[in-house]
């Protein structure tokens, strides 16, 4: 099927600049028609970029691009639209109000200006039936899962005829019975003769739905391999550039007592529905407890209530035997809680500051000289200490930054996230709630930052890592509790977790149902 | 050929100052046209301008006396922007400031100025500290717009002050609606004999300086900024935000306050009402609202707030000097103040976008 089939797209010499870095450095692509190629690298390889002058949001400063052997220019999204390319992004862009189809038709033009909705439902309908996209037509996008969301992101593209289907990360959102319901869609697309760009650093993904893998590394193409003449450990080498351990060693660690308790917490979310259902968990010293489930369902709220951000309904937040359910967020910092969030950028950060001030941020009063007037508390800030402490955590945890007093808003993503752990780690935290420690960060990165999680581990935190990377849990957790809709369905040893159990569990079924 | 914006991912020092110094020639640009548009030529009239506010000792003492309150509610609104509390009231806030050190002023006759001077600084500070502190509660406690609040408080203020000066506090032997005069040991003294700047000049220069100090040298001024650039995250990170806007709130309320103060003791000496045309008879000529404008003009940074007030000084001086000399109406300064705010957003924008040339 591959390799003689004609190209339908061909991308040569592309390169595009952004100030400072090029993204795509003379990049040379070549799709066939019914293959699924997956675009392989670590972020800020390129990937998304190069799909992106292919889409028509960005221009190259070089290069040419062939549609079925035709030179093209692409000037925007409707150029490549027109070339009948379909593009799903990692961020969906439905209108909640409105019905499947609605949003399916969304921008269509119909002739007359008579908006045809029976013939256009038939149609969707006729869509999802033939490539397994299940999805209610007539439901609104709100009531849809993510997983169904992108059902009719895909069904949008298809209904545009899309021949080309470019789809960006697209399993990071998914359980993992729903990567498996994708998977066979994407393979009876390309049966049907859609060529499919997969975009993905989840090295089993690709292995097991493209026919072919191209790596980049650094805005260069390094390799375009069959997938079945390759192996996962090469692809990893040819990405990262250098041999990667999969396995990481867990330390045998001798538990001690429960640092961090939450008993019966229940909790409302952004809109006030009910988030968190009396969710009781317990971490002790020593031990790694994962928390897995599909992105909303209560995590961010579980992670916001410890840390004292957002109010409890009802039960309690124990942290080392003492009750300090929605204490303010100084005091949980001030009781040893290391708090890493998900949202590095909201939260985490504040990006319009110095390298140095996000690093001092959290101990502000630690840093100021005792030289005030009529204050007990120095009012001034020692701007030496916290240089030399700035400078000392940048180096020990080796954050790639121009300078202390750049602005942090300079660095790249796994930069941040190293800022915000050597913020948190430098202080000896006694209790760590981590949540998506290495999301969207590159390999390197992502092995350094759960090394750390498992050095603190070892030095005796109790770890609550909350992550949507079933790999990561799996990884590093002792214990794992599966989340959904707010609701804890089972806590599981991680020496026995399946990942079917697991999967089970992620989609709504009891741990006592599921049979553990 | 086409043209396309894109966001500079940081601007370089070079590019802030650039762009708004562009943007303001191109407002002066403008302003000859409407010198034009009087009859006189534009290079006489800014000719005149210039002279009239930088010509010779005199003119420098009257510019710096209209930049002192200038200076100060410049820095006033600089200090709350920093942290996003958006005070539009620091017009209020002066008002708010000078009728308490009316009420000082007129009823303290006969205390050394040792005495009242500092009490009319202190009561005006807290006065101002107050009017802004509700608005400033309302926000963290409540979430209420903080534009519409101090905004809309400016007005509360200043019908309650046109009640008093026209009512019990009337100055029955006046021909305008005002208070009687403040004593003299309320006035502030002039710093150089014969010349009208004074020791609000002097006041002005420390809370310009102390602006400097918060923000670069002291953990509260760090907190500010925290909470500006995201209160979110600085809520994270155990900040006590609403306590970080609140007294940021009062010391930019205070400010203000004391620019009320200044022109009460230093300029006026009398509380004055609603004015007539373009705010002849009232007691601050806008300049609460020109502080929006310096705060931004100035970038919020301690160093480029007091050339902004500077800037804006020499425009109001100079347009009452080139009014005498040439004829063009003096309200040409509103008219001014309007321009470079439009200018201004300009120069914004281009500091945080460039557009470059895309080939076809």
């Amino acid at each position: 099927m591959m390799g003689t089939s004609p190209a339908v797209v061909r991308m040569v010499g592309i390169t595009k600049r952004f100030p400072g870095v090029i993204a795509n450095d003379g990049i040379d692509f070549e799709l066939s028609k019914g293959e699924i190629h997956s675009l392989l690298g670590e972020n800020g390889a390129g990937k998304t970029t190069l799909m992106n002058v292919l889409y028509g949001l960005y221009r190259p400063d070089a290069g040419e691009i062939y549609v079925h052997g035709e030179k093209v220019t692409m000037r925007s999204p409707n150029d490549a639209i027109d070339h009948k390319i379909g593009m799903i992004h990692q961020h969906f862009t439905l209108v909640l109000p409105f019905t499947v189809t609605q949003n399916v038709i969304l921008g269509l033009k119909f002739p007359g200006g008579v908006l045809k909705l029976g013939q256009a439902e038939k149609r969707v309908t006729k869509l999802s039936e033939k490539y397994g996209l299940r999805v209610d037509p007539r439901a609104e996008a709100w009531q849809l899962s993510v997983g169904e969301q992108q059902r009719v992101e895909i069904l949008k593209a298809l209904y545009r005829e899309a021949e080309i289907l470019i789809l960006d990360e697209p399993t990071s959102v998914l359980t993992p019975g729903e990567v498996q319901d994708l998977f066979r869609t994407l393979r009876s697309l390309a049966e049907a003769g859609t060529s499919i760009l997969f975009i993905s650093h989840k090295l089993d993904e690709v292995m097991e739905i493209s026919d072919r893998v191209t790596v980049l590394r650094d805005g260069r193409v390094l390799a375009t391999k069959e997938t079945s003449a390759t192996n996962k450990k090469e692809l990893a080498r040819l990405m990262v550039g250098r041999e990667v351990i999969f396995r990481l060693e867990r330390p045998e660690v001798k538990l001690g007592g429960a640092a961090l308790e939450v008993k019966g917490v229940s909790a409302l979310d952004d809109r006030e529905l009910p988030a968190l259902k009396e969710v009781s968990l317990s971490v002790h010293e020593g031990e790694i407890l994962g928390v897995a489930g599909v992105a909303g369902n209560g995590q961010r709220e579980l992670a916001e209530v410890i840390a004292g951000v957002r109010k409890a309904k009802g039960g309690r937040v124990i942290i080392k035997r003492r009750d300090m359910t929605d204490s303010p967020p100084s005091e949980i910092v001030e009781a040893g809680v290391g708090r890493i969030p998900e949202d590095r950028m909201r939260l985490g950060l504040i990006t319009d500051l110095s390298v140095q001030e996000n690093l001092v941020m959290e101990n502000l009063k630690d840093f100021s000289s005792q030289r005030g007037l009529l204050f007990t508390e120095g009012i001034f800030l020692d701007h030496s200490s916290v240089g030399e402490y700035a400078d000392k955590l940048i180096s020990e945890f080796d954050v790639v930054t121009p300078s202390r007093e750049a602005p942090s808003k300079t660095l790249s993503g796994g930069n941040l996230q190293k800022l915000i752990l050597a913020r948190v780690l430098a202080r000896n935290p006694k209790i760590l709630v981590a949540s998506e420690p290495t999301r969207g960060l590159d390999v390197g990165a992502t092995e350094y930052i759960r090394g750390k999680l498992l050095e603190q581990k070892e030095g005796g935190a109790a770890i609550l890592l909350i992550s949507q990377d079933l790999e990561e849990i799996l990884a590093l957790s002792d214990r794992i509790a599966v989340i959904y809709e707010g609701e804890v369905m089972g806590v599981v040893p991680a020496g026995e977790a399946e990942m079917e159990k697991i999967g089970l569990m992620m989609a709504g079924t009891p741990l006592s149902e599921v049979g553990g | 050929m086409r043209l396309r914006i894109e966001k500079r991912p940081y601007p370089s020092l070079r590019t802030r100052i650039l762009w708004p110094v562009l943007f303001v020639l191109l407002a002066l640009a403008i302003g000859a046209i409407l010198i034009a548009s009087a009859g006189v030529s534009p290079l006489t009239g800014y000719y005149e301008l210039f002279y009239g506010a930088l010509g010779d000792a005199r003119a420098i003492s009257e510019t710096l006396w209209r930049f002192t309150p200038l200076l100060l509610t410049g820095t006033s609104v600089g200090l709350a922007f920093k942290c996003k509390f958006w005070n539009i009231g620091a017009e209020g806030q002066m008002l708010a400031g000078a009728t308490i050190a009316t009420f000082f002023g007129v009823s303290f006759v006969g205390t050394s100025s040792w005495l009242l001077i500092p009490l009319v600084i202190v009561s005006g500070f807290l006065a101002g500290a107050l009017w802004a502190a509700i608005p400033a509660l309302l926000k963290a406690k409540f979430g209420v717009d903080d534009v519409v609040t101090t905004l809309l408080g400016n007005w509360v203020i200043l019908y309650f002050v046109a009640y008093l000066v026209e009512g019990p506090w009337r100055d029955p032997t006046s021909l305008w609606p005002e208070s009687g005069a403040i004593c003299e040991s309320a006035v502030f003294p002039r710093l150089v004999p014969g010349y009208r700047v004074h020791i609000g000049f002097l006041i002005a220069l420390l809370f310009s300086v102390l602006f400097f100090v918060i923000l670069r040298r002291t953990v509260w001024g760090s907190e500010v900024k925290a909470v500006g650039a995201n209160p979110e995250a600085a809520r994270f990170m155990g900040i006590k935000v609403a306590r970080v806007l609140l007294t940021a709130a009062i010391l930019s309320g205070g400010i203000a306050g004391i620019a009320g103060v200044n022109e009460l003791c230093g300029t006026h000496f009398h509380m004055k009402g609603l004015g007539f045309f373009g705010g002849t008879g009232e007691l601050s000529w806008g300049y609460g609202y020109a502080g929006v404008i310096i705060a931004m003009l100035g970038g919020l940074s301690a160093i480029g707030i007091p050339v902004a007030a500077f800037f804006m000084a020499i425009i109001i001086q100079g347009s009452r000097a080139m009014y005498r000399a040439t004829g063009v109406p003096s309200p040409f300064y509103y008219a001014m103040q309007g321009i470079i705010l439009v200018c201004l957003l300009g120069g914004i924008f281009f500091t945080h976008y460039r557009v470059r040339r895309v080939k076809q």
